[in-house]
């Protein structure tokens, strides 16, 4: 149920758009008031998300240690998984967004014949997930063609290294190979690993359907059922000059394509797919680990209540203890009324 | 908040970035490519439809038919015979490539490598 709601949600997101894109008006509704609308939603819930996390209070230093911590001189420190300056907290969230390096190390749990646990290590969700977030972003700097005239530089050069073996015509992206199988994989370990199926949830599987589906049909437009892109370009032109006109005769795919791109947008800020604005704002990955030589403090503080060391907590109920037979650091004074000839 | 000006940078520049086909082009949705006609025909060899989207598809199946298996058969267009070639082909009736091909290509920013090898119409070379 939680795999297949998700896919019945993509498929019935493809009809409408099929039957939306040849309803009369339908298209002006697809092509050019959803996008708006969509990108609206995405830049605002973007920015009010971040806002929000923002707002919440990092007082305390929670990074996540992986490596010795800075200490005495001949002890040496792992500056970038433990870092305790800011050009190593730089570093480790370069590594971070660029190489994801905590997924690197990503482990795998098996229980063999004895019974023994044993721990592996997993590389395949790192080699995957990096696979797919950059053939995106190489999509993602492609399409810009649609959006610029003249097309910058670096699209054309993107491109060309894509289409680099010049298989066919039109010419194979290798990218959109590479997509496909990484997020095949990405579905495929939710499926198969028992122990991921039991977390996974409609929100893990949603956004991969929704993705499937909106590389699937780029694919097909592209090297299937074709698409007229010159009157698309027109399109987005329009959109992103503020003066959108659709023209006749551009297939259903394209609006099927637009559509779930749009959906993707709009659901965008309220998903884990957050996680691109949220990488930033780890405080367990971009905090130093200074605890040890800045004191931190607690802002929720009441000022009222001063500071109780346990030298004073002791001068204020030494008598109790004693009393009770507690140890004390300091002894009681000898009193005026104790007599010392009991001794 | 925490690192305020730190994050109110980042969102600005994050913005930026979401934003920049709209900045690019500061309005100017640049000119729509209008393909010459050719002079003397009124038919392609498919019909206009199927050229405007899919003249790539096309070529690659009359490339694929001659090299790979030999099959030089000319196509008719209203009574006169083509090879099935770029040269002696698409370009007997869209003589000139400037205004015809790179038109669109230049739009839409595609750049076909066939002209490493295969010779341009004169008015190019
Ligand atoms: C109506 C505009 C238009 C005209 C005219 C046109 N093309 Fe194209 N052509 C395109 C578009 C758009 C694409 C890219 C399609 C895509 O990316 O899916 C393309 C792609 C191609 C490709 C595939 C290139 C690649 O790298 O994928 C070839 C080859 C090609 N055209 C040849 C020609 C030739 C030869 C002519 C002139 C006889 C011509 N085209 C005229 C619009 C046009
Ligand atoms: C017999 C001459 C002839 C040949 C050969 C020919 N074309 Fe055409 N082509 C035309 C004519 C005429 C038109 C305009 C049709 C119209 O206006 O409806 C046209 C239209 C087109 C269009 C659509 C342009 C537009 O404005 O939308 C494309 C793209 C195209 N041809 C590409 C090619 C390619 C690629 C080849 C080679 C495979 C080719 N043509 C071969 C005569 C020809
Ligand atoms: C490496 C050089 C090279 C490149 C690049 C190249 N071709 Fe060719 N092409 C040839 C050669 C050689 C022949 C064989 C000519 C013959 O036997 O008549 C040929 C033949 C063809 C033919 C059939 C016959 C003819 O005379 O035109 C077509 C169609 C063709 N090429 C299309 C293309 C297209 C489209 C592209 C670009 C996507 C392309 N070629 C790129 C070398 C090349
Ligand atoms: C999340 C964003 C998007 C993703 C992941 C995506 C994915 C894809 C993929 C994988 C392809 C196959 C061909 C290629 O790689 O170029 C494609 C093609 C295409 N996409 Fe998208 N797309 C996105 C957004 C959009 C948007 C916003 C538009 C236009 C409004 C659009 C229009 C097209 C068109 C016209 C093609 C066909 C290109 C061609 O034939 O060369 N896409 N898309």
């Amino acid at each position: 149920m939680r795999i297949l709601y998700p896919f019945i949600a993509v498929l019935a997101l493809v009809l409408i758009a099929l039957v939306g894109a040849n309803l009369p008006g339908g298209q002006a509704l697809i092509g050019v008031v959803l996008p708006y609308v969509a990108f609206l939603i995405f830049l605002g819930g973007f920015v009010a998300k971040i806002l929000g996390w923002a707002k919440s209070p990092v007082p305390f230093r929670i990074p996540t240690t992986c490596g010795q911590e800075k200490s005495l001189s001949w002890i040496p420190q792992n500056c970038i998984d433990n870092p305790s300056t800011r050009g190593g907290v730089v570093i480790r969230m370069i590594l971070e967004i660029f190489l994801f390096r905590s997924l690197f190390r990503n482990t795998k749990t098996e229980i063999h014949d004895g019974p023994k646990l044993v721990y592996g290590s997993s590389k395949y969700l790192w080699l995957f997930g990096l696979l797919f977030h950059y053939c995106f972003l190489t999509i993602v700097i492609r399409h810009l063609r649609l959006f610029t005239t003249p097309v910058p530089f670096f699209v054309s050069v993107t491109e060309y290294l894509d289409g680099f073996f010049q298989v066919g015509l039109p010419v194979l992206y290798q990218t959109d190979i590479i997509f496909v199988l990484a997020i095949t994989f990405l579905f495929l370990r939710r499926v198969i690993m028992p122990q991921v199926r039991y977390i996974s949830l409609p929100a893990d599987y949603f956004p991969l359907f929704l993705i499937m589906g909106i590389a699937i049909t780029g694919i097909l437009m592209r090297y299937f059922l074709r698409a007229d892109i010159v009157s698309i370009k027109q399109l987005t032109m329009g959109l992103v000059t503020f003066s959108p006109s659709i023209k006749e005769g551009i297939s259903s795919v394209f609006f099927i394509h637009l559509f779930l791109v749009c959906v993707l947008l709009a659901y965008f800020p309220f998903s884990k797919l957050m996680h691109l604005g949220g990488v930033f704002l780890s405080p367990t990955r971009n905090m130093t680990n200074n605890s040890r030589m800045v004191r931190h403090e607690n802002p929720w503080n009441d000022p009222n209540i001063k500071p109780h060391s346990y030298a004073h907590y002791e001068d204020e109920f030494r008598e109790f203890m004693v009393e009770a037979g507690l140890p004390v650091d300091k002894g009681l004074p000898p009193s005026a009324d104790e007599d010392p000839a009991e001794k | 908040m925490y690192d305020g000006g730190k994050i109110i940078t980042g969102l600005i520049i994050f913005i930026v970035f979401m934003t920049f086909p709209i900045w690019y082009n500061h309005g100017n949705a640049g000119n729509i490519p209008k393909p010459e006609k050719p002079q003397g025909v009124t038919q392609c060899v498919k019909d206009t439809a199927y050229m405007r989207s899919s003249h790539m598809v096309l070529i690659n199946e009359w490339r694929d038919e001659v090299i790979r298996t030999g099959n030089r058969t000319k196509v008719t267009v209203q009574g006169k015979e083509y090879d099935k070639s770029l040269m002696l082909g698409c370009m007997k009736c869209h003589i000139n490539k400037k205004k015809f091909c790179d038109e669109c290509h230049l739009y839409t920013s595609v750049n076909p490598y066939c002209w490493d090898c295969h010779f341009l119409p004169k008015e190019t070379i």
